[in-house]
């Protein structure tokens, strides 16, 4: 039923010009309206399903190549400020939301349009973000084009050029997004090492709370470099794209096990995976959003998690040297392992939250607590 | 960890009445509970005094009693059914504080009975104000700088110590808010106080800090015994802090909370569940933010479900209530299947990819001098909902979704009137809080005030404004383009609202729109945001590009029922009713049934009512869209009060099928002239009538007929701005304002039939036969709505001879006017002689109670009917007979409206009702006045005031009364009847002739029960207003008086033991 409506529409738009649009890889046109940085982009398209945190959103490395669709209905409504970025800056390529807004906030310090406009990527809002939404979730994680240079564009040429990027697949996105080292905190009676693959300054919050020195060396620092700062645990931080184009990781995390606690949030605990053997692959279209439930299979307790990822370890690979200590109540994913004999956990969603909720955050502790025994 | 089974039977407790800050969202929750409980295989006991219920239905309880709510009845109800446990918390504060009652008197640890969902302890910390303080302190979490104080001293030494005004008085342990209210002086204080005192239950009033301006959000939360919580819904309401939020504005979700600050009151709330203790089943958490720095203060948490959490399981399509009844019984939430999706678990929080904004509906022109000001205390009678991908667009369908003239914000006639304000009156009405504030706004922002200005008045949020000021902008640019046409729709505006502003009409707009292929889609409302695939067909419509399939292959005919909208004065929870019995019965008859209806509070509107629900505004356009596409093979217009049948005809013009009465003899019943032939040619009697367009021609007719005269605008609901007549005077000063209402309708005017006896029948149809369903004879006398008078069945004192004459009577008029389903007729008899009243071809108010009572389900045979039944083959060829008796009482919402006049009149004012049945006819007449809160005591004081036309038809009941422990109070010619016949009484003057009086033996507490039987003209009315401002029961007949003490003297002899039985039992 769904197709038979998008081929409809292509039919009608291959050949007409519109000045703003997503182009998907498979021909179908979503129209708006540009309003953040006016040029063109490729990237994958993804949705989110949370009803707040776009900042968190675009500043999150993790939506790194990536064209995010908020689906909450609203967006822009309190604005943007210095303490809720993410990182350094804004990393996805490009936003598609349904209402674009200005802030009404005592906290706004600039709109997410500005926000946008000045890190140079373009936000097309006005979509059918509902239609886009479940156009992705029947055929997957595509690659797309935004057209939103102020010029017009026959469709079809915007979908050739999706079709034509090469995409993240395979792709080395950390070492893309990842800073130069820097001391987080110097506070802290146990120093931990972050490795960053894109990482999230709220990890960097939450670490520093959990009373610990933080220390951020980027992807692709070796083993020996990493040890070398002596540090009490290692922590693989989150990233976009493909944890197996990551390049160096896996050997250095290799090297790191058994000498030091490692826990790992997101890609960095789909690297644990691949450092003890198993293998990852992709979901059809991802889990990125506020509300997956996820079960602790040591507790039984259930925490609403914030979720980004479009890679998972696969159920079947995993071997002896893991378990499975979390799972995805919605579709049955793994969610976090743990080393059945080294002192190392990850887990696939976000315990800091930002956005999200913070129903998992007992994980800095519980990292915390393993450092203390070790 | 699967349900308990150490308990087998479970006592549920309804909601009672239908009263402001209790509508029907808790027979909504209730109807889920006991759905689901009973599926689990729970033996289910039912107690709920209100008989316009779904859940009261028989099948949905093993055992229900419609019974008074009270901690009498209830221990009697546990005695005989001994249940297992007792859940509370899917019936409002009623239920809530009945459960407690019933704990602290130790009936229920006598019996064994586990309170479940919510233990007492919890609830005690949540409801007492300052255990509830102590443990938001004990957790760090601040609320507002406030103490309780039980005396008017205490009070006024706190409201020295917080210093400043205005301050905020709110009673412990009522309903809505009952009783509260903003403080801006002593003086206003001292009132406020003093009424919280007498309402709360234990005495205590609450005085705090004003939070006036403050961000006010809702926060629903569900939790499991394992500790696993989830939020709903975020509810953010438009009305900042200082308008209760039942008549706020909200919307869902929160708006303008950065993520930071929304996860920290989701964590905040979770804590607060924990502190208080809450095991399982959902609460709200209300919230206050300062606007300028994000600071946030608790203001209360229910612990229990509550009028949001059935808006927020209407916004998100999570069943808040039949989720808490299954974790009351031991399921966790990840045992539990997301109903929507079917695959995923309950255990997450939904998602919105569109705003839902509700909107409270008011009655303000039914009560004229109450204060329309809006404060801490509840005053909307009902509420609507919409859904929209946008909040304009919501918005607008809300405005046009109450259906009170508006069609729309802004571009709409009744707009008018506020743009030709001054920007005086326009200033101050933003800066007070009211019913019409939109329409302020939309004056204010067309002036082009800066929204700062309009901000700072308000105290709404400038996110809010901006868009309204979008909305006005768009308004001066429309033209009937292509482009602004869509853009139109995507705004919300609805086809009319362009024909106003096109000067075109709607029909033509339409047209025009539809050839432009500017047409609704409609988007499912699936929990998830489109994440995961969702089989449950809940619709709303948008302006998008992508049209969501109707998820239906089953190849049935379908059935459009037409729902009763927002909750108001005459319309309400009973029409609701009748919808869902009539999907109940066509689902069962094989039909897919389609239900349209924009209250979140109903039974209808739950997504597994109807094979489809459609969440829309009851207008033409918004039907005819979804009637177009669903192809639906009939709509039905008959059972959801005057909304439906407002828009029969038009939809009727355009194509539509409605099927069973035609709408055009369901006007002709409506129209006078019209139906003065139909009754001729049934050989029925009319009183004499006429009907006027000028005030001379009223003054003409009503001297031809004689006057008292009964008068009233044609065409208006709940039979809004009626009255009795007795002079010209009068009826000059009522014309002027009655053509006002009436909106170019004419003025019908009745001769008075004094001293009769009114009758309600309801009656079925299928074309051929008829069959009376229940006749209904009124208590009060005629010249009270029939909606406020209570009533009983069977009928008590009707000749053979007038029976037959209303049965043939209303077989006739049905043949007339070609009924195919229900009808209603009102009758008066006088002096042995039967009038037909009115006759109404559709579902009145008492079909819901008929049904009950006599187990006959007429709103679901009239479903059958329509849709081509015979009474035959649905096997209902008689009329049932009953071997017991019930009352219907209405009660009344005056007490949220202090200053009112209560006289009770031909316009209805009740906003709910509640039944007392009983195989003796006396004692269901107590009980439904025990039932309606106005227990008439077994002993005390009673004033006496009877006619001398009643005077020795009463005696003999006088005298039974004087035999026991009763002490009378008598106004002059009673005093002399019962003097001389050895009765003592003291002497009382009427209210109009001197003092002491009526209202000084009341103030005096010398008086517990008021017995006056008046002569129309006398002060009764006036009487029966002070036995409800004071809570007092009062008895206007002496049919009553006879009930009254029968009942009394069987009570006495049964040494005060109260006789319960189910409704299962009665129909056995």
């Amino acid at each position: 039923m769904k197709k038979q409506v998008n081929e409809k529409i292509n039919k009608a738009e291959a050949t007409s010009l519109h000045s703003a649009y997503l182009a998907l890889a498979d021909g179908t046109i979503f129209k708006g309206v540009s309003c953040g940085a006016p040029c063109d982009v490729f990237g994958e398209a993804v949705f989110n399903t949370g009803m707040t945190g776009y900042q968190e959103i675009v500043s999150d490395p993790s939506y790194f190549g990536q064209i995010v669709t908020l689906s909450t209905a609203e967006v822009g409504n309190y604005g943007c400020n210095s303490e809720d970025m993410e990182s350094r800056g804004v990393f996805l390529n490009g936003l598609i939301v349904q209402n674009l807004n200005p802030p009404s906030s005592w906290r706004s310090q600039q709109s997410l349009e500005e926000l946008l406009r000045a890190s140079g990527k373009p936000i097309l809002s006005g979509v059918d973000t509902r239609r886009l939404v479940l156009h992705i979730r029947e055929t997957g994680t595509q690659k797309a084009w935004i057209h939103a240079d102020g010029t017009k564009l026959p469709c079809e040429e915007a979908v050739a050029k999706a079709r034509a990027w090469s995409g993240l697949d395979g792709l080395d996105c950390a070492a893309k997004v990842a800073d130069k080292p820097y001391t987080w905190c110097e506070q802290g009676d146990k120093k931990i090492v972050v490795l960053d693959c894109g990482v999230k300054y709220n990890i960097l919050r939450q670490l520093a709370a959990a009373g610990f020195q933080v220390q951020v060396v980027p992807a692709g620092t070796t083993a020996d470099a990493i040890l070398a700062l002596h540090p009490d645990g290692v922590l693989l931080s989150n990233g976009p794209g493909d944890p197996d184009g990551v390049v160096g990781v896996v050997d250095c995390v290799q090297k790191l096990l058994g000498r030091v606690p490692v826990m790992g949030i997101c890609l960095g605990h789909q690297i644990l995976g691949l450092a003890c053997g198993a293998r990852t692959g992709r979901l059809s279209f991802g889990h990125h959003g506020c509300n997956h439930p996820v079960k602790n299979l040591l507790t039984g307790n259930v925490e609403i998690t914030s979720q980004n990822h479009n890679f998972a370890i696969l159920q079947d690979s995993l071997g002896d040297e893991l378990e499975v200590t979390h799972i995805n109540l919605n579709d049955g994913t793994i969610e976090g392992v743990r080393h059945k004999r080294l002192p190392a956990f990850s887990i696939q969603y976000h315990p800091e939250a930002a956005p999200g909720p913070f129903d998992a955050r007992y994980l800095f502790r519980q990292f915390r607590e393993l450092i203390d025994k070790h | 960890m699967p349900k308990r089974t150490d308990i087998h039977k479970i006592m549920l407790l309804g909601a009672g009445p239908v009263v402001i800050g209790q509508g029907c969202e808790f027979d909504y929750s209730g109807v889920q509970a006991c759905k689901v409980l009973k599926k689990e295989g729970y033996e289910l006991v039912l107690l709920n005094s209100n008989p316009a219920t779904v859940m009261t239905d028989p099948e949905f309880a093993d055992r229900t009693y419609l019974e008074p709510m009270t901690a009498e009845y209830l221990h009697e109800i546990i005695r005989r059914e001994r249940p297992d446990a007792l859940l509370p918390t899917l019936g409002g504060q009623t239920a809530l504080n009945l459960a407690m009652e019933a704990w602290h008197s130790g009936v229920l640890k006598r019996y064994h009975v586990e309170l479940i969902g919510a233990n007492a302890d919890a609830i005690s910390r949540a409801e007492d104000r300052r255990l509830f303080k102590a443990t938001m302190d004990s957790i760090g979490i601040r609320s507002a700088n406030s103490e309780s104080a039980h005396s008017m001293k205490e009070a006024l030494v706190i409201a020295k110590a917080i210093g400043k005004w205005p301050l905020i008085v709110r009673p412990g342990f009522t309903l809505g808010g009952s009783g509260g209210g903003i403080a801006h002086s002593e003086e206003e204080f001292r009132t406020i106080v003093e009424r919280g005192l007498e309402l709360s239950l234990n005495h205590e009033v609450l005085i705090e800090e004003s939070l006036l301006g403050w961000k006010e959000y809702e926060m629903e939360v569900m939790c499991d015994k394992r500790g696993t919580s989830v939020i709903v819904c975020s509810i953010e309401n438009l009305d900042p802090m200082g308008v209760h939020t039942g008549d706020s504005i909200t919307v869902a979700p929160a708006m303008t909370l950065t993520d930071r600050e929304y996860q920290a009151m989701r964590d905040d709330s979770l804590k607060v569940m924990q502190a208080i203790g809450i095991q399982t089943g959902g609460s709200n958490v209300q919230w206050a933010v300062n606007p300028l720095n994000g600071e946030r203060l608790i203001i209360e948490m229910n612990p229990r479900v509550s009028r949001s959490s059935a808006l927020a399981s209407k916004a998100t399509g999570f069943p808040i209530a039949k989720i808490a009844a299954l974790l009351a019984v031991g399921y966790t939430l990840d045992e539990l299947l997301n109903d929507i999706t079917k695959h995923t678990p309950a255990c997450f929080e939904p998602v919105l990819d569109y705003v839902v904004v509700k909107m409270p509906r008011f009655t303000f022109e039914k009560f004229p001098a109450a204060n329309s000001t809006l404060g801490t205390q509840m005053k909307a009678v009902g509420e609507a909902m919409a859904i929209g991908r946008n909040f304009n667009q919501a918005f607008q369908k809300a405005v046009r979704s109450l259906e009170t003239g508006h069609f729309g914000f802004g571009l709409e006639p009744k707009q008018e009137h506020f743009e030709a304000l001054n920007d005086e009156t326009v200033a101050a009405e933003l800066a007070r809080p009211n019913a019409d504030r939109v329409y302020f706004l939309h004056a204010a922002l067309k002036r082009g005030w800066p929204l700062e200005r309009i901000a700072e008045l308000t105290n709404i949020d400038l996110f809010y404004l901006r868009k309204l000021a979008e909305l006005v902008a768009f308004e001066k640019n429309i033209t009937d383009t292509p482009e602004l046409l869509r853009k139109a729709k995507e705004l919300g505006y609805s086809d009319r609202q362009l024909a106003y502003a096109l000067k075109s009409d709607e029909l033509a707009v339409r047209a025009r729109r539809k050839a432009l292929g500017i047409l609704p889609v409609y988007g499912t409302v699936d929990t998830c945001a489109g994440e995961f695939a969702a089989s449950t067909p809940y619709y709303y419509s948008t302006y998008a590009e992508y049209d969501e399939p109707v998820h239906s292959n089953s190849g049935k005919k379908k059935i459009m029922i037409l729902g009763g909208g927002p909750n108001r004065i005459g319309q309400g929870i009973e029409f609701d009713c009748c919808c869902v019995h009539a999907v109940f019965a066509l689902k069962k008859a094989g039909y897919e049934t389609i239900m349209v209806n924009s209250n979140p509070e109903t039974v209808s509107t739950d997504y597994d009512t109807a094979d489809h629900l459609y969440f829309e505004p009851l207008t033409f356009e918004d039907v005819l869209n979804v009637y177009e596409r669903e192809q639906c093979d009939g709509v039905i217009v008959q059972l959801g009060g005057q909304t439906p049948l407002n828009l029969a005809s038009s939809l009727e013009q355009a194509g539509v099928k409605i099927i069973g009465t035609p709408p055009a003899d369901i006007d002709a019943a409506d129209d006078r002239g019209i139906f003065k032939g139909i009754a001729k040619a049934a050989g029925v009697r009319q009183p004499a009538s006429g009907m006027a367009s000028t005030t001379e021609d009223a003054c003409r007719i009503a001297a031809e007929i004689g006057y008292p005269v009964l008068v009233r605008p044609s065409f208006v609901l709940g039979g809004r701005a009626m009255a009795i007549v007795n002079q010209e005077a009068s009826l000059r000063s009522y014309m002027v304002e009655a053509t006002e209402v009436s909106e170019g309708h004419p003025i019908l005017i009745d001769k008075f039939l004094s001293d009769a006896q009114e009758l309600d029948v309801d009656c079925l149809s299928d074309g051929h036969t008829t069959v009376i369903g229940a006749i209904m004879e009124h208590v009060e006398q005629a010249g009270i709505h029939s909606g406020d008078s209570a009533c009983s069945i069977p009928p008590r004192d009707l000749s053979q001879a007038v029976l037959d004459e209303i049965h043939t009577s209303s077989c006739r008029l049905a043949k007339e006017l070609h009924v195919i389903g229900l009808m209603n007729i009102q009758f008066a008899v006088q002096h042995g002689v039967l009038y037909v009243i009115e006759v109404n071809p559709r579902a009145s108010r008492t079909v819901p109670f008929a049904s009950k009572v006599t187990g006959a389900p007429l709103a679901k045979y009239a479903a059958l009917l329509m849709t081509g039944s015979t009474l035959k083959e649905l096997g209902f060829t008689k009329s049932p007979q009953i071997h017991y008796s019930a009352f219907k009482e209405a009660v009344f919402p005056f007490v949220k409206f202090p200053g009112v006049d209560i006289t009770l009149s031909p316009e209805m004012k009740s906003t709910g009702e509640v039944m007392g049945i009983d195989f003796d006819a006396a004692n269901a007449y107590l009980k439904s006045q025990d039932a309606a809160g106005n227990r008439i005591p077994r002993s005390g004081g009673v004033f006496l005031s009877i006619r001398d036309a009643d005077k020795q038809a009463a005696l003999p009941f006088l005298q039974q009364l004087a035999k026991h422990d009763f002490e009378f109070y008598a106004t002059a010619g009673t005093g002399e009847l019962l003097y001389a016949n050895g009765i003592q009484s003291h002497a009382v003057f009427r209210l109009s002739a001197g003092r002491p009086n009526l209202r000084d033996l009341i103030i005096e507490k010398k008086i517990g029960w008021i017995v006056n039987i008046p002569d129309l003209g006398d002060d009764g009315a006036k009487m029966r207003s002070f036995a409800i401002e004071f809570g007092l029961p009062i008895t206007t007949t002496t049919a009553a008086l006879q009930m009254a003490t029968e009942g009394l003297v069987n009570s006495v002899v049964d040494a005060g033991r109260v006789d319960v039985c189910s409704l299962q039992e009665y129909h056995r």
